[in-house]
């Protein structure tokens, strides 16, 4: 067993280790440093679920080392030994009951979050929510202000403490939407508007990203989230109406073709663009998945 | 040692030799099992897509009843004819089974020969493969259980020949079996597709 | 002519990169070794009639697991290609069009040219030994389901010298894999190639099904049987279930490539999340496929090490069938986000919970098998306790990741690339370690060095802990799966060094093990290979490497681990007169008709319809040839069993 005592030495050297790494800086985490009511909620959700999974995991992992360890074949032994005992109805109820008791705690806490973090329900908040519509093209993020009448690439401005109405579809192939310091992400799907409401409780830069894998340019798929002031918020929007080129239809075309962007900014955008996007793909169909993306375009119109 | 043991105690049982034509007529009820699964994707696939026309025809513009009314009556009959193929084997009666398959090659032929007759006055109509999904879904289903209809019309075929080299034996008899099932097997399949793609499509 | 020669030459083979040539240069060098090897020794004869017609579940076997090793080998360079690129960030070592490639290979690679093969092959050579079997119920089936996957995987293979690999991913996602954004031929290579060996997957299913419920030796109760084959029996059962699914799938995909279909495209009303369904609705059984027999092999590494039964056999029993069910229904867990809409999402997110259940049970089972056990530490049972926190742990971030509010944070992310890595490494991979482990005498007659042994499960699990811990840190960092690279300013590169750091150490393990089989190849210890771990099962009675009719009688059953019992008994074997033994005929058609399969698959992916169409022909063909062979099977004469008896009891003893 020589060689099993060093390499147990060793792993518990590198445990130390990769304790030490992982407890370098908590900001890296970004999953668990949220700064907004979502990603926040999904933080517990997740601290709660690995904490009820440890109740069992730390028992059994302990089990395991101490009956190896005690049952080991010595000489001279003193544990007991039973070759034949191969059954017992309280020991297999109580571990089929432990697992169903924990799980079930599971269960209820996720089906309650489910209900409650369901991304298209809104956000509860005093203020009116602004609604950014989202295109994923290859390979960059379109985004287009309804309301102010702007649209952006690969960069995403919002006044802090406003819940965000996301409106998200795809003119390529299906990618997935995370801002992970606000929340989880949701798919962006041709011939539907996706909705994912988020909103960010502090002003800062956030990393945004494309989950999903969709080709040569995935890996340069990020974006920036910038979360301001309601003042800063209005100031950049007249200054990218005041100083930037209008986004065209034929514009739109260019943009959509294959090909990574700089971040850049567009004083207008064609009327309709986002509807136009999704019903493209969702006039062929009768129904199905389009009912629900014509419901959702129709709620805009 | 322990490999020259076994006694005579075990002699008794019959276990020694598992009956290989049991096992495989078992066997292919598992394979009947998967292909109800293949059957029941591309079932699954179309009902999901079967409005997707794309602006292009639809059930109603391409179905033509009574091709269809006349095919299913033609296959129905094929299932009642491999059962009597079936009935005169358990008679021993060699010819009569070799005639009963005849007739059932002659009918699944004919349901064949309408099928392409049907698929080729649709893609004259411009309804081919490539106009919707509606079309793709329904070519494929049709055109899946088409394929086998054509597979167990060769084997039909081949298991004569060896009929009529070997007789009825233990391993012809089986194989004659499975055929039969086969055969039933694909009636369902069509009984399905008759109901889901073209009744309730015409509806 | 010579232009056009070579602009046909520079589309059909993959042309511009070094690693690419090299491969080429490799690939062509070892081929000339092997022929000329065989033509020198004259061996031509010998390998066609001993082994590339043989129809022995045994010769088999052997020939899945050396496919298995061989493809572990390619999806680990694959694997340390990856790590490499991610070690630092802006590393410029792979383009994108190349790492993309190779995380679509890794992946496919791995599950279904190495896991699957891997576990086909110990079903292969363990279970009719453990049923006392003489073979498989249909071993031409059998044949032809090897030859089926072989093909199967060197069309996937060849995808990276011609026409160029596949790179949507191992799933293969429309609409990113549909013509219009994927026109190359790696596609259709992909889809050939998993097409092809999936018939033979779900072949080898329907055999394994009826060999369990049909062969089992006279005594032998289906729950007298060994919890191996047990766990074969529900792992076949899903294949049976899930297969036809995969076939459908990729059928259909292409379909829409070939013909010009709609069924997962974006235009003409296609549904690519029809697909992504689909695909799921076979992929995610196909884990627990994969992750059963794992188990079966724990139940008999921990029963046989610990010199004790196994603890509560019939919870066992129902734990399997009630995995390899409700396996079934837990598909769209794997794209909680979307946005189904929380009723499904939450049904979703309880059935697969629920599978931790019956899985918890056989953890704490495998730990009461040992309770009160004489527990000795052979590498089988290393891994196998090895694997245990590793599996726990593994199964708690499944468990965490089927938390479905919670999965729109980990989904696509790193963290769930260490989860199912730590499944199926930890859980299917090391688990067919063990089983290797465990049986390796069994199959070769001889034994593998330990000290080598334990050097391997040592180097395999430090370097798995280092190279997926950090992972499960990327994730909760927000590093997303398949990206080529990142940059500085992410924070990401510590972890990512690590991480390959923990690669490099597997492949050096892997290097180990191939060092180990050489080694002890060469000094050949067949002392006691007969029953070296003093075992429980029937495969442990006869001689090793068994006689090719296994069992000279068939043995006849009264326990429950019915080997272990008669030693106790201090059972010996009476005298018995053989009889002749019935057993199958070599067959050449299933070589031949998976060649034709081949022509068929690759014709179709570079649309040459003069090459597939005359392939199907010749598949047909085969199937027609086959179908008139009234004579498959021959009876081994008493005094050749004798003969084969006594030597092989020389050999083993």
């Amino acid at each position: 067993m020589k060689t099993s005592k060093t390499a147990r030495c060793l792993s518990v050297l590198y445990m130390f280790l990769l304790l030490f790494m992982t407890t370098g800086c908590a900001d890296k985490y970004l999953v668990l440093n949220p700064k907004g009511p979502i990603g926040e909620q999904q933080k517990d959700l997740m601290i709660l679920s690995t904490l009820l999974c440890l109740i069992v995991i730390v028992p059994v992992l302990i089990l395991t080392f101490v009956i190896v360890w005690r049952y080991r074949d010595r000489k001279g032994r003193k544990a007991k030994y039973t070759p034949e005992w191969e059954h017992s109805t309280a020991l297999e109820t109580t571990w089929w009951g432990i697992p169903v008791v924990i799980i079930t705690l599971i269960a209820i806490i996720t089906v309650r979050y489910t209900y409650s973090l369901e991304p298209s329900k809104p956000l509860e908040s005093k203020v009116e929510p602004i609604t950014i519509q989202v295109t994923n093209l290859d390979w960059k993020w379109l985004f287009q202000y309804p309301e102010q009448g702007i649209a952006t690439v690969n960069y995403v401005q919002f006044p802090e403490d406003v819940p965000i109405r996301f409106e998200i579809t795809s003119d390529a192939p299906m990618n997935s939407f995370w801002i992970p310091q606000l929340g989880g992400q949701i798919y962006a799907m041709s011939g539907m508007a996706m909705v994912l409401h988020l909103q960010a409780d502090e002003q800062g830069e956030y990393m945004g990203s494309g989950a999903n894998y969709t080709g040569k340019g995935f890996a340069d798929m990020y974006f920036t989230a910038k979360a301001t002031s309601q003042e800063a918020f209005d100031q950049w929007v007249s200054e990218v109406k005041g100083t930037s080129a209008a986004l065209t239809l034929d514009g739109y075309k260019k943009l959509a073709e294959q090909g990574t962007s700089d971040v850049r900014y567009f004083s207008s955008f064609p009327e309709g663009l986002f509807e136009m996007t999704v019903t493209k793909y969702a006039a062929s169909h009768n129904h199905g998945l389009s009912v629900k993306a014509r419901k959702e375009v129709r709620i805009e119109e | 040692m322990a490999q020259t043991h076994s006694n005579a105690e075990h002699h008794g049982h019959g276990h020694e030799h598992p009956d290989q034509e049991e096992m495989r007529t078992f066997a292919f009820w598992i394979y009947l099992m998967t292909d109800v699964i293949l059957f029941a994707t591309l079932f699954a696939t179309y009902i999901v897509l079967q409005g997707n026309t794309d602006g292009g025809p639809g059930p109603k513009d391409i179905f033509q009843m009574n091709g269809i009314y006349a095919s299913t009556f033609i296959l129905l009959t094929s299932s009642f004819t491999s059962g009597l193929a079936l009935l005169a084997m358990h008679k021993g009666n060699r010819l009569a089974l070799m005639n009963w398959l005849w007739v059932t090659i002659f009918l699944g032929a004919s349901f064949l020969f309408l099928e392409v007759n049907e698929f080729m006055h649709m893609v004259h109509e411009g309804a081919t493969i490539s106009t919707s999904a509606f079309l793709t879904a329904f070519y494929t289903l049709v055109g899946t259980h088409g394929l086998h209809v054509a597979l167990g019309l060769g084997w039909m075929i081949i298991l004569i020949i060896q009929i009529a080299k070997h007789g009825i034996t233990p391993v012809t008899k089986r194989k004659v079996n499975i055929v039969s099932l086969f055969w039933h097997f694909l009636d369902i399949v069509w009984i399905f597709v008759f109901t889901i793609v073209y009744l309730l499509g015409v509806k | 002519m010579w232009d056009k020669a070579k602009e046909f030459a520079s589309e059909f083979f993959v042309t511009g990169d070094p690693l690419i040539y090299g491969a080429d240069v490799s690939i062509a060098l070892t081929l000339i070794a092997i022929v000329s090897v065989l033509t020198y020794y004259k061996k031509w004869g010998w390998l066609w009639r001993e082994w590339l017609t043989t129809v022995d579940h045994k010769r088999i076997g052997i020939m899945y697991i050396l496919a298995s090793v061989l493809m572990l080998f390619r999806g680990g360079v694959d694997a340390l290609l990856m790590r490499a690129q991610l070690a630092m960030p802006e590393l410029q070592f792979l383009p994108a069009e190349h790492y993309n490639q190779i995380f679509t290979t890794h992946g496919v690679i791995m599950i279904l040219f190495m896991a699957m093969p891997l576990m086909f092959g110990l079903f292969n050579v363990i279970v009719p030994l453990q049923l006392g079997a003489r073979d498989v119920a249909f071993p031409f089936l059998n044949s032809l389901s090897f030859w089926l996957f072989f093909s199967g995987a060197m069309l996937f293979n060849l995808s990276f010298v011609i026409g160029g690999s596949p790179d949507a991913g191992w799933l293969a996602y429309p609409p990113y894999s549909d013509k219009t954004f994927n026109p190359g031929y790696g596609q259709d290579f992909y889809i050939w190639g998993i097409q092809i060996s999936g018939i033979g997957s779900l072949m080898t299913g329907i055999n394994f099904i009826v060999t369990i419920l049909k062969m089992r030796t006279p005594g032998m109760t289906l729950m007298k049987m060994p919890m191996f084959s047990w766990s074969v029996l529900s792992s076949c059962i899903a294949i049976v279930f899930a297969f036809p699914i995969l076939t459908v799938t990729l059928a259909l995909l292409f379909i829409d490539r070939y013909l010009g279909g709609h069924i997962f495209t974006l235009d003409g009303g296609g549904n690519p999340m029809m697909y992504i369904n689909l695909i799921w609705m076979w992929g995610h059984p196909e884990v627990y496929i994969l992750v059963l027999p794992a188990f079966g092999i724990f139940s008999e590494v921990a029963a046989t090490f610990s010199k004790k039964k196994l603890f509560g056999y019939k919870s066992m029993v129902f734990a399997m069938m009630i995995i390899s069910v409700v396996s079934f229904l837990t598909w769209a867990h794997h794209f909680f986000t979307m946005g189904s809409g929380a009723d499904v999402n939450a049904f979703f997110a309880l059935s697969t919970m629920v599978i931790a259940i019956p899985t918890g049970v056989k953890v704490f089972n495998w730990l009461f098998t040992m309770f009160r056990g004489k527990v000795t530490f052979e590498t089988p049972m290393l891994w196998m306790i090895g694997i245990i926190p590793n599996f726990v742990i593994g199964g708690m971030t499944g468990v965490l990741l089927s938390v479905a509010p919670a999965d729109f944070q980990y989904h696509n992310s790193y963290f769930l690339i260490a989860h199912f890595h730590q499944v199926i490494i930890a859980g299917v991979v090391f688990g067919f370690f063990a089983g290797l482990y465990y049986w390796w005498p069994k199959l070769f007659g001889f034994k593998l060095n330990e000290r080598l042994g334990r050097l391997a499960f040592w180097l395999w699990n430090l370097g798995f802990y280092l190279c997926f811990m950090p992972q499960y840190a990327l994730g909760l960092m927000g590093m997303t799966r398949r990206v080529y690279t990142y940059g500085w300013d992410k924070g990401w590169f510590e972890m990512n060094l690590v991480s390959t750091i923990g690669a490099v150490l597997m492949g050096a393990a892997f290097i180990v093990q191939v060092w180990d089989i050489a080694h002890s190849l060469k000094k050949m210890d067949r002392e006691g290979t007969q029953d070296p771990w003093n075992a429980r099962t029937l495969e442990w009675s006869i001689p090793s490497p068994a006689p090719f009719y296994n069992f000279a009688t068939l043995p006849q059953v009264t326990h429950q681990d019915d080997w272990w019992e008669k030693k106790q008994r201090g059972w010996s074997a009476p005298a018995v007169e053989l009889e002749p033994i019935h057993m199958p005929k070599n067959s050449g058609i299933p070589i031949i008709m998976s060649m034709f399969w081949f022509f068929s698959g690759f014709g179709l992916v570079f649309d040459w319809l003069w090459l597939a169409v005359p392939g199907f022909v010749g598949v047909l063909a085969c199937m027609i040839v086959h179908s008139f062979n009234y004579k498959p099977d021959y009876y081994v004469p008493v005094e050749e069993v004798q003969r084969v008896e006594a030597a092989a009891r020389r050999g083993s003893k």
